[in-house]
């Protein structure tokens, strides 16, 4: 039994007061800490991170961590994940890293379907490096690359993530703690790639707590079916990441596939692999 | 014909498709042939064997065994089509005498590189097809079973070194193949294994750039990027085979130095050795996985712990007691984030501390090869591919030949002693500028001439020859 205390470090936590990340923070220490309850060898769990806010997350959990670089959290996973298949991987992404630098790398995670759980820190805005707009900042965001407002229309995530295979789609919001976790922990439990986009407020460059408290729904309870690809669509339409009335957070879509490793791997696991004979393999040369 | 006609040795036949082209020596009509036996014109081809098997006197079961071989569809009818050619000749004007020898396997420098990683232990292959690395991604594919090992092909090089260093972390013998394009895209991830100490092997199979370039041919123009390649300071190995039984070797070495030491290394071949055909003799059991610093499970695992000579233990996720922090930020032993000075000036000398066990470590290898005259005050400085060439010209003309295998980190004690009682040192190298001679100058080492080919082509023995003895003229 591990508790919530032990899965965290010395590190000095250096999020601004009231940063939407402390909510992330604490709903993986607390997924972790029930999912162990369950049976989950935290031993066996490894984070990834990229660079960014987000990023410090891995500093802060105590347990196997990858630091990784900008826009390049689903490739360390990938590796992880197909070196040894028994390791549960998350991943930890800002919304600069997930879908401006690495974009490629998420659109190839989803289509082949690891079984992995990849959540991305949305606050729709560069916050280390202090107020830029990102690929889900709404059109005309005001930042300091762009002061007479952004030119570019928002990304939907979870539009992308449908239609590139994901096999979990998920949204969150920091505030809705006990959701979050439910999200977190139904993500690691599905056996494919989990995908949550988590609205996070930036409460130094993009404060949207206000404007997500009056809009998030959670829609659960209400008779959405998950298996159910277009209604996904229909769901993820209700808000673009721009103006809105409503923002469903929830779960948008789960089925279950063949997930990569098991078709690629075929039940070998790399790290116990020992190197095969060459001298027959040579004889085929002569 | 234009082409090449002038490239025909004294006393040598050219062959041709009588049909197609004109010339002096043996035409035959492959097409009327190939019609003959109702196959197809692409038989032409088995015809042209066929009749060049004949000139060359060599007894018809062996291109019998051949082409069943090396045929898949209608053998038959491939080999109704060559014997016919093949009788056609009638008097075999060259022999190629029978060398009284077993026969040794083929081996192309890429398919030596893979064998020799296998050999010390590769577990997984991930690499983004790039011409020449892509027949290494093939070949280990091919034979992933027998092998024992897992080939992946991600999304782009970039996917591709970071994959592998997700994959060292856990704990999996890694090995990445591209070519100067992809290595350039895989910079930021080497420079993530210096800072993280993550073990990563890479292949460099150049081509002539820049950029596209010449992408099919070859050229030996990446030797000081991937010396100097990645931001920050990064200690890493280069190693430069020349034929593949030196691939084989090197493949090995870089696989047990990147896990022994935690660092980069790269091998570094070209089109010309990786795609040539070699008879491969080397000493299977001289490459073997050797075992890196491991954990020994007591007490607190620190991932980053300052050592004595820089090297801290292995552990690898899931290991129950330990918790594994590998980073890109600069950090302290336990592997979280720091921006104190002392800790950064500490963390820095740490790593780079290892560059004496390292250089300790590679006194055990050949580090520097010597063959021709070894008397001779002259030499021909190489690395390599182009050393074939250069031992062939050397031995014409009583010269030394001096190949480091290593360039990075320059093995100079091992080059002056190399190089001792030499008072002409001539530098061949398939590039512009003359890469490695502008690399051991910094070292103190004087060099004379440089003869240098660019073209995209190999040094061939005939041109090296002509170009070696205008500059001793």
């Amino acid at each position: 039994m591990t508790t919530i205390k032990e899965l965290g470090t010395y590190a000095q936590n250096t999020w601004c007061p009231g940063c939407g990340n402390f909510g992330i923070l604490a709903s993986i220490k607390k997924a972790l800490a029930d999912l162990e309850d369950d049976g989950l060898d935290l031993n066996k769990v490894a984070i990834v991170s990229g660079i960014g806010c987000h990023a410090k997350i891995v500093d802060y959990v105590n347990v196997n961590t990858f630091y990784s670089i900008h826009g390049r959290v689903p490739p360390p996973m990938t590796g992880i994940k197909l070196a040894n298949p028994e390791l549960t991987v998350i991943g930890h992404a800002g919304d600069g890293d997930a879908y401006g630098e690495g974009i490629e790398h998420l659109i190839f995670s989803a289509k082949r379907n690891l079984d992995m759980t990849f959540i991305v820190h949305n606050n729709r805005v560069y916050g280390l490096t202090t107020g830029q707009f990102t690929p889900t900042s709404p059109s005309g965001f005001k930042g300091r690359s762009t002061p007479k407002g952004s030119p570019e229309e928002p990304l939907n995530p979870i539009e992308l993530m449908l239609t590139s295979g994901a096999t979990f789609v998920a949204r969150g919001y920091t505030r809705n703690m006990e959701h979050l976790q439910f999200l977190i922990k139904a993500a690691i439990n599905h056996k494919g790639f989990s995908f949550i986009d988590v609205l996070q407020p930036c409460f130094t460059f993009f404060n949207t707590y206000d404007y997500y408290n009056e809009r998030v729904y959670e829609f659960i309870q209400l008779n959405h079916d998950v298996s159910d690809r277009k209604a996904a669509f229909v769901k993820a339409g209700e808000w673009a990441y721009g103006e809105g009335e409503k923002i469903p957070i929830g779960i948008f879509y789960q089925v279950k596939k063949p997930t990569y490793e098991e078709k690629l791997l075929g039940g070998r696991i790399p790290v116990q692999l020992t190197p095969g004979n060459i001298r027959p393999v040579l004889e085929k040369h002569i | 014909m234009e082409n090449h006609k002038h490239r025909l040795n004294p006393g040598g036949i050219i062959l041709y498709d009588s049909k197609k082209a004109n010339a002096e020596g043996l035409g035959f009509d492959f097409m009327e042939i190939v019609k003959k036996f109702e196959g197809k014109p692409i038989m032409r081809n088995t015809a042209a064997i066929g009749a060049l098997t004949g000139v060359l006197n060599i007894e018809w079961s062996v291109l019998e065994k051949v082409i069943m071989d090396a045929v898949e569809k209608d053998v038959d009818l491939n080999l109704k089509i060559a014997q016919h050619a093949y009788n056609r000749v009638e008097n075999p004007s060259k022999s190629v005498p029978k060398l009284d020898q077993k026969p040794l396997p083929l081996v192309s420098g890429n398919e030596a590189i893979a064998l020799g990683a296998v050999k010390a232990g590769l577990n997984m292959y991930i690499a983004y097809p790039m011409t020449p690395a892509s027949a290494i991604l093939h070949y280990l594919a091919a034979h992933e079973n027998e092998l024992g090992v897992v080939t992946v092909h991600p999304e782009s090089e970039i996917g591709v070194a970071l994959m592998a260093l997700g994959a060292a972390y856990a704990g999996a013998r890694t090995m990445v193949g591209t070519s100067g394009g992809g290595f350039a895209l895989m910079t930021e991830a080497l420079s993530l294994a210096g800072q993280g100490e993550l073990p990563m092997v890479i292949v460099e199979a150049q081509r002539p750039g820049p950029s596209t370039g010449v992408p099919t041919y070859t050229m030996q123009g990446d030797l000081a990027f991937v010396v100097h390649a990645g931001h920050g300071e990064i200690l890493r190995v280069v190693l430069a085979p020349g034929d593949a039984d030196e691939a084989f070797y090197t493949a090995g070495m870089a696989m047990n130095l990147a896990w022994k030491f935690q660092i980069p290394t790269l091998v570094l071949t070209d089109k010309h050795l990786s795609e040539s055909i070699f008879s491969f003799e080397a000493d299977l059991d001289k490459v073997k996985p050797e075992q890196p610093f491991l954990w020994n499970n007591q007490g607190e695992y620190k991932r980053y712990i300052d050592t004595q000579n820089g090297i801290s233990p292995l552990a690898f996720p899931g290991n129950s007691s330990a918790i594994i922090k590998a980073t890109s930020y600069e950090h302290d032993e336990y592997g979280i984030a720091t921006e104190e000075p002392e800790m950064i000036e500490q963390m820095q000398r740490k790593r780079l501390r290892k560059r004496k066990a390292l250089e300790d470590e590679l006194e055990k290898y050949e580090t520097v090869k010597v063959y021709g005259n070894p008397d001779s005050k002259t030499a021909l400085l190489c690395w390599g591919s182009t050393k074939g060439a250069c031992i062939e010209v050397a031995e014409a003309l009583d010269l030394k030949v001096v190949q480091p295998l290593i360039l990075e980190p320059l093995p100079v004690e091992a080059l002056k002693n190399a190089l001792s009682g030499v008072d002409k040192i001539i530098d061949v190298e398939v590039n512009v500028t003359g890469q490695l001679a502008k690399l051991i100058s910094g070292h103190g080492f004087c060099i004379d001439d440089m003869i240098l080919r660019f073209d995209a082509r190999p040094f061939t023995v005939d041109i090296l020859l002509d170009n070696v003895k205008e500059v001793l003229s």
